[in-house]
């Protein structure tokens, strides 16, 4: 199916991506062409098959309801572009 | 003690014994290697180099030798896709979104190569966050393969996402360097370079630290320029890791000791769809001739039909694409890397995001999120999770006649740097040949086997069962052997 410069300025408001005018225009159009190319899997006949979540047959592992690790703010807050303390610091959300 | 030049080129295995012998020490081969990556710069090979850490670790391996505890991979000097998390070294995923990034924390995959002995000489360049077949999508500008065609100086793609990598191998600026493999970001690379190349079964390698692209694919594994070597490798870089869930908690093999060269008693399967149209008549005929290689090595070919086949690619990219879009949400100037705006949060996020993502990973980001939204999830999504398991299913029956499937890596030879830029399925068409393996989990290599017309490098891929990795070694060993395959780059770091 063809996405129209709306449908892509959508995606693009859900996806959080900031997209010039002259950009939606062309990723219209390549977004169109990737999209009928893959349509071609609806010529697929897949009753009876169950989505495929996992190539590996195993069962999820299963652990102690333990704290196994913590206690290490400077280094989740060591890459932070604007921190204090041990905050994330973000623009005012609440006014 | 040998020169530095004689160091270069040697593989894995002879490093290693020229150590145990005593003919070079890690620091010798560290110092060498420096140098080899200056030789090559033009290359665009890595994105970071290292050469205080490189010196730092080959001493340190030094000192552990003489107290006679020898890794593995003792003072092997090897180069890390920029993909891997490594501690107080900055990572980027080759993306300016992770721009200042410095992990404080160290990937499960390369802390194994460290336990091993071995040395980083640095972070290797890459598609933006593994999405590319030609490195061209890199922020740090795109690598170029040390090959050119017969006559021709014009600068040829290495492949991707993990072109450095290969590059680096190529040109014997390391002896091995790992990748990942999301859709033969390890194998299509390893074609173009005249390398081997790779993917472990799925679950094999702990994708702990490694920078998530798609998560239900991505595979770490080694690429080098002997089998020998990748064995070497992989028996390192594998193994269960508690804090990887989906890593599988079963043995790890002597890779190396299944290099008996002998194909007697196996079956090789040769899948009709993968004669594609269009596909140049040197691909086939090289196809053709590594099955008869290995039948004359003692296995019997079989003529297997995978129906699927024409199907991967566009499943492909609606999971891989589904999966990185949410992945890549993490990138919100709040964490990590590059921040832009300060007005308010929803246009921080925007403009962040909308500057530091490259327009392919814009693009896969935004095919991501339309087939995962209301209203379109089962359509795409989960019609391509069910094909997937017919895809998948494939495998498992041939598999029921034969041990290793044997077909070509890429359709094509590396193409011109820049080509295909304008024409993002033909782009994807790359990965016609890898990406079934990628869904299904199956490990998988490709072996470099001959020339092209133009004098560029063709592979051929072997792809073996679930955790059939023994296997695929015995089998690529053996072609490896028959195709006899000479390297020849133009720019080489050493005198070879």
């Amino acid at each position: 199916m063809a996405l129209d410069k709306e449908i892509v300025a959508r995606i693009a408001k859900l996806a959080r991506l900031e997209i010039t005018e002259s950009d939606l225009e062309v990723m219209s159009q390549e977004l169109s062409q990737i999209l009928s190319w893959i349509e071609q899997l609806e010529e697929v006949n897949i009753e009876g098959f169950e989505p495929m979540t996992s190539v590996v047959k195993m069962d999820l592992k299963v652990r102690e309801d333990v704290v196994t690790d913590g206690d290490q703010a400077d280094d989740i807050l060591a890459n932070a572009p604007e921190r204090k303390d041990h905050f994330f610091v973000v623009p005012k959300v609440i006014e | 003690m040998a020169g530095s030049d004689d160091m270069i080129g040697l593989s894995i295995a002879e490093m290693r014994d020229g150590m145990s012998l005593g003919e070079f020490t890690a620091l010798n081969l560290a110092e060498a290697h420096i140098c080899a990556a200056k030789n090559v710069k033009e290359l665009c090979g890595y994105v970071t180099e290292t050469p205080d850490q490189a010196k730092e670790m080959a001493v340190a391996s030094d000192a552990r030798r003489a107290k006679n505890e020898v890794g593995a991979l003792e003072g092997v000097p090897l180069a890390i896709k920029d993909l891997f998390c490594t501690k107080n070294v900055p990572t980027t995923a080759a993306s300016q979104i992770l721009s200042g990034f410095r992990p404080t924390y160290e990937s499960s995959v390369t802390a194994n190569l460290w336990r091993a002995g071995a040395v980083m000489t640095g972070k290797a360049n890459m598609d933006e966050f593994a999405m590319g077949s030609s490195n061209m999508t890199s922020y740090f500008g795109p690598v170029q393969n040390p090959w050119r065609r017969e006559g021709d100086e014009q600068a040829v793609a290495p492949g991707g996402s993990s072109g450095g990598s290969a590059a680096l191998v190529a040109a014997s600026a390391v002896p091995g360097a790992i990748g990942t493999d999301t859709g033969g970001s390890i194998r299509q690379p390893a074609a173009f370079c005249g390398v081997v190349g790779m993917k472990p079964t799925y679950g094999r390698c702990s994708r702990w630290g490694i920078i998530a692209f798609a998560s239900s694919l991505d595979q770490a594994g080694p690429i080098t320029r002997t089998v020998q070597d990748a064995a070497i490798m992989l028996s390192v870089m594998a193994g269960h890791d508690p804090k990887d869930s989906t890593s599988v908690d079963i043995a790890v093999p002597e890779y190396e000791a299944a290099l008996t060269g002998s194909m007697r008693g196996l079956k090789v399967g040769i899948p009709s769809e993968y004669r594609v149209d269009g596909m140049p008549g040197e691909i086939e005929k090289l196809w053709a001739e590594g099955a008869d290689w290995l039948l004359r090595s003692g296995a019997e070919l079989v003529d297997i039909s995978l129906p699927y086949t024409k199907y991967a690619l566009p499943t492909y990219y609606i999971i891989a694409p589904a999966e990185a879009s949410s992945n890549l949400a993490r990138y919100d100037g709040v964490k990590y890397g590059l921040r832009l705006s300060n007005d308010d949060l929803e246009t921080q996020y925007a403009k962040t995001r909308g500057t530091g993502f490259g327009a392919e990973v814009k693009r896969r980001i935004m095919i991501g999120t339309y087939v995962l939204s209301a209203g379109y999830y089962d359509a795409y999504y989960l019609r391509a999770q069910r094909v997937r398991r017919l895809i998948a299913r494939d495998f498992e029956q041939a598999f029921e006649k034969v041990d290793v499937i044997l077909t070509p890596t890429a359709p094509h030879e590396a193409f011109t740097l820049g080509d295909k830029m304008d024409d993002p399925v033909a782009m994807y068409l790359n990965d016609v040949f890898t990406v079934p393996a990628s869904l299904a989990g199956l490990p998988a290599i490709s072996v470099p086997s001959g020339l092209s017309a133009n004098g560029l490098p063709l592979g051929l891929q072997l792809i073996a069962p679930a955790f059939g990795e023994s296997t695929l070694f015995r089998a690529a060993s053996s072609l490896e052997s028959c195709a006899g395959f000479v390297p020849r780059p133009t720019i080489v770091a050493g005198p070879n």
